[in-house]
């Protein structure tokens, strides 16, 4: 017999990292915000207005530079999702998905990793490729239509975007399969929204990790829309529910609250590391900006919901703790200001700068080696090509 | 009475009116209720129709299928919407193995009249998988119907008929050219669903095109027309089951073919033209059937797409090729 533990209720402890209440309300899905007065199930450590507070089950202890290495984070990333907003407005880029509200959300979870450890983002994990080293240029030449993202996946330990709702869950729990077999230290971060929870490969996802017990973590950022459906039209449980029901724990966390993603991010990763397998982690947030640059969310959202969130900013809060604790002084602040607006008019003078691709290029790589036929295409289409530029030149 | 419309906006209307005139029609999608889809194609229907007939479906294509298969055979009448070309095929599965098959695994007691509205082809400047002309996959299945329309007046009498038709469509809309106006009088009478048409008289080259390729193959004519070359263009409006009684009429007048479309050329729709126009009209022929399709290479980012969609040029380089041969 194998040693799969028997499947019986007893089996499995819901949340291995400690008791949480799911109290169901009238609004099942965000049940601990319609009440106040049971128990929280979210994961906080620093509040709305950046008071530090603690939890039973999470901890944090960084150093004020480790704090302010956070809060750089947060704003420079900040930074250039607003420029690459503008820079689309004004014709540069096709189209930009933006992470305005989710930048704890990412950051906490992107410093989490490891150097062995593998990310598998979506489209709009421009904090978490910030994490991994990516330079940012290399996601806006995704989003100006000249390559499909020019950052190595696999020496960046960051794959790929994954523009294909779910998709990429399935692949970062094969990804930990192979860690699991080729004796490899790390484990996988597998990103994906709200929305991508209704996918069947998401759910193939969560099976496959834990049949296989594969070292992966699940960080779904609930922005609360997937385009323009609400939370509402994905589920009726709060979405961390989902994975005991497939056998592994689930937590939810304060998306907005950095230490705290931080702090659980850290936790499953070392779990699923250590061969505890999966770990779901919901990182409940706000989607502040549109869907992406082609959307009007005013068709489907009201404005008020948007300034309550507002008040639960994720770069404001660290902030506030920062200078209420005394771990950070204007001079900081204004440094990184100033770190921002140069970060962001590098990315402005680059991105308009950006040569368009070699149109051969779009041959290259559709194989390990190019066919005879498609050869014969490329070299039908340069010909093509250069009868255009002399009749061109001839004019 | 007669009005200027969008292409997007007759597709609108279209469907307002099948909506109006059969209580088993539903729409499902994602984001077609509220917002009124990413292309407002489906714009306040919602409103007016109520939650339960214009559907936002969680975000699973193959969920949305699944499910409009057991509302088909309850003997509603799904049309669904999947937002863009390159997300069809989560639902691949249920489209290929259930719904084109079911009628004849149930000698026909099973009804499958689903309607799956697929927005497709470039020339947006997207991202990756929202420029795809998946028409091959589904042409190639038996079971499945597949149309598409390149104007407005089109779109409007399509949908309609396509949703009120027993058999299941797919149902391809040019996204390109949603903008795109006419003149659109609703109360002139349609012409039939399965049913190509000649869009512009020609007598040296018959150029054959669909969807998006339709504007493209009539400027490309009128380019030819100022170098004193005479094309014709049919506009196939149904890839699946191809009409080929107009086609081959003018093939054998002009006796020179010209096939486009923005799909890759290898095994795509110009192939199985080239094929029957060639068993039908081998002695009437002066030079092979050419093709005009995207190259076999993924969707390219959009900065190349101008380079990799046919365009006016192609066609027209095309249509010399087969002068010359
Ligand atoms: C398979 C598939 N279907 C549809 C889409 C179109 N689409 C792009 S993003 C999106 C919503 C995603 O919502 P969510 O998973 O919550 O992520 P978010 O965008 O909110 O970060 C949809 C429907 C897609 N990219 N892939
Ligand atoms: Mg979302």
């Amino acid at each position: 017999m194998s040693e799969v533990p028997e499947l019986t209720d007893q089996g499995f402890e819901p949340n291995p990292f400690g008791p949480h209440h799911d109290p169901i309300g009238s609004d099942p899905i965000n049940a601990d915000e319609q009440n106040p007065t049971e128990q929280p199930v979210l994961v906080q450590l620093l509040t709305p207005e950046g008071e530090r507070v603690e939890h039973p089950d999470y901890s944090i202890d960084l150093s004020a530079e480790e704090l302010q290495a956070l809060y750089r984070d947060l704003a420079l990333v900040r930074r250039v999702d607003v420029e690459a907003t503008a820079l689309q407005r004004q014709g540069e880029l096709g189209i930009w998905a933006s992470l305005l509200g989710q930048e704890a959300a990412q950051i906490g979870a992107g410093r989490a990793l490891l150097p062995d450890d593998m990310a598998f983002p979506t489209y709009r994990e421009h904090g978490v490729a910030w994490c991994r080293g990516i330079d940012p240029m290399s996601i806006i030449g995704l989003f100006r239509g000249c390559d499909s993202g020019a950052w190595d996946p696999i020496e960046s330990k960051f794959n790929l975007y994954t523009i294909v709702i779910g998709a990429q869950t399935l692949h970062a729990v094969g990804y930990a399969m192979g860690m699991q077999r080729d004796g490899g230290q790390g484990a996988c971060l597998a990103f994906f929204g709200d929305g991508a929870t209704s996918q069947g490969d998401v759910n193939e996802a969560f099976i496959f990790s834990a049949v296989f017990d594969a070292p992966v973590v699940f960080f779904c950022q609930n922005n609360q829309y997937a385009i323009s459906e609400p939370i509402e039209k994905q589920t009726r449980i709060p979405l961390y529910r989902r994975a005991s029901g497939f056998g592994f724990p689930g937590i939810r966390v304060d998306g907005n609250d950095v230490l705290a993603v931080l702090a659980v991010t850290r936790r499953a990763l070392e779990a699923a590391r250590s061969g505890q397998g999966p770990t779901l982690i919901e990182a409940y947030t706000y989607r502040m900006g549109a869907h992406t640059t082609s959307d009007d969310p005013s068709r489907y959202r009201l404005a008020s919901e948007m300034e309550a969130w507002k008040l639960k900013d994720p770069i404001e809060r660290l902030k506030a703790y920062l200078v209420r604790s005394g771990q950070a002084d204007a001079a900081f602040f204004e440094a990184i200001e100033k770190e921002s607006d140069e970060l962001a008019a590098r990315v402005r003078r680059e991105t308009v700068e950006m040569p368009d691709p070699d149109p051969a290029s779009m041959f290259d790589n559709t194989y390990a080696e190019i066919t005879p036929y498609l050869q014969e295409q490329r070299d039908t289409f340069l010909t093509y090509q250069a009868g255009f530029s002399e009749e061109r030149s001839h004019a | 009475m007669s009005t200027t419309v969008t292409l997007g906006k007759a597709l609108n209307m279209g469907l307002r009116k099948a909506m109006e005139d059969d209580p088993k029609v539903l729409l499902m999608g994602e984001d077609i209720g509220k917002l009124g889809g990413v292309f407002r194609i489906t714009d306040g229907l919602q409103k007016d129709f109520g939650e339960d007939r214009v559907i936002d479906t969680p975000l699973a294509e193959s969920g949305i299928l699944g499910t409009a298969v057991g509302l088909a055979m309850r003997g509603f009448r799904p049309v669904v919407e999947i937002q863009f070309d390159g997300f069809v095929y989560p639902a691949y599965d249920q489209i290929v193995c259930q719904v084109a098959k079911l009628h004849a695994r149930s000698r026909g007691r099973l009804p499958m009249s689903i309607v799956i509205r697929i927005p497709f082809g470039g020339g947006i400047g997207a991202v990756e998988h929202h420029s795809e002309s998946p028409e091959a996959y589904f042409a190639h299945t038996a079971g499945l119907k597949v149309v598409a329309c390149s104007n407005p007046v089109d779109a409007y009498w399509m949908i309609q008929q396509a949703i009120a038709h027993p058999d299941p469509i797919v149902f391809f809309e040019p996204k390109r050219r949603y903008w795109e106006k006419a003149e659109l009088d609703t109360e002139a009478p349609p012409e039939p669903l399965f049913g190509s048409r000649l869009v512009r008289e020609g007598s040296q080259v018959t150029v054959l095109a669909y969807g998006p390729m339709v504007k493209t193959a009539l400027q490309a004519a009128s380019a030819a027309e100022e170098e004193g070359i005479s094309v014709e263009v049919l506009d196939l409006r149904t890839i699946s089951p191809l009409d080929m009684g107009p086609v081959l009429e003018s093939v054998r007048r002009t006796g020179r073919c010209v096939v486009v479309h923005e799909a890759p050329s290898n095994l795509g729709l110009g192939a199985e033209l080239s094929a029957r126009i060639t068993e039908a009209c081998f002695y009437d022929l002066e030079a092979p059937v050419l093709r005009v399709g995207g190259y076999d290479t993924p969707y390219p980012p959009s900065k190349l797409e101008e380079d990799y969609l046919p365009d006016l040029d192609r066609v027209l380089e095309a249509v010399d090729r087969s002068l010359a041969y």
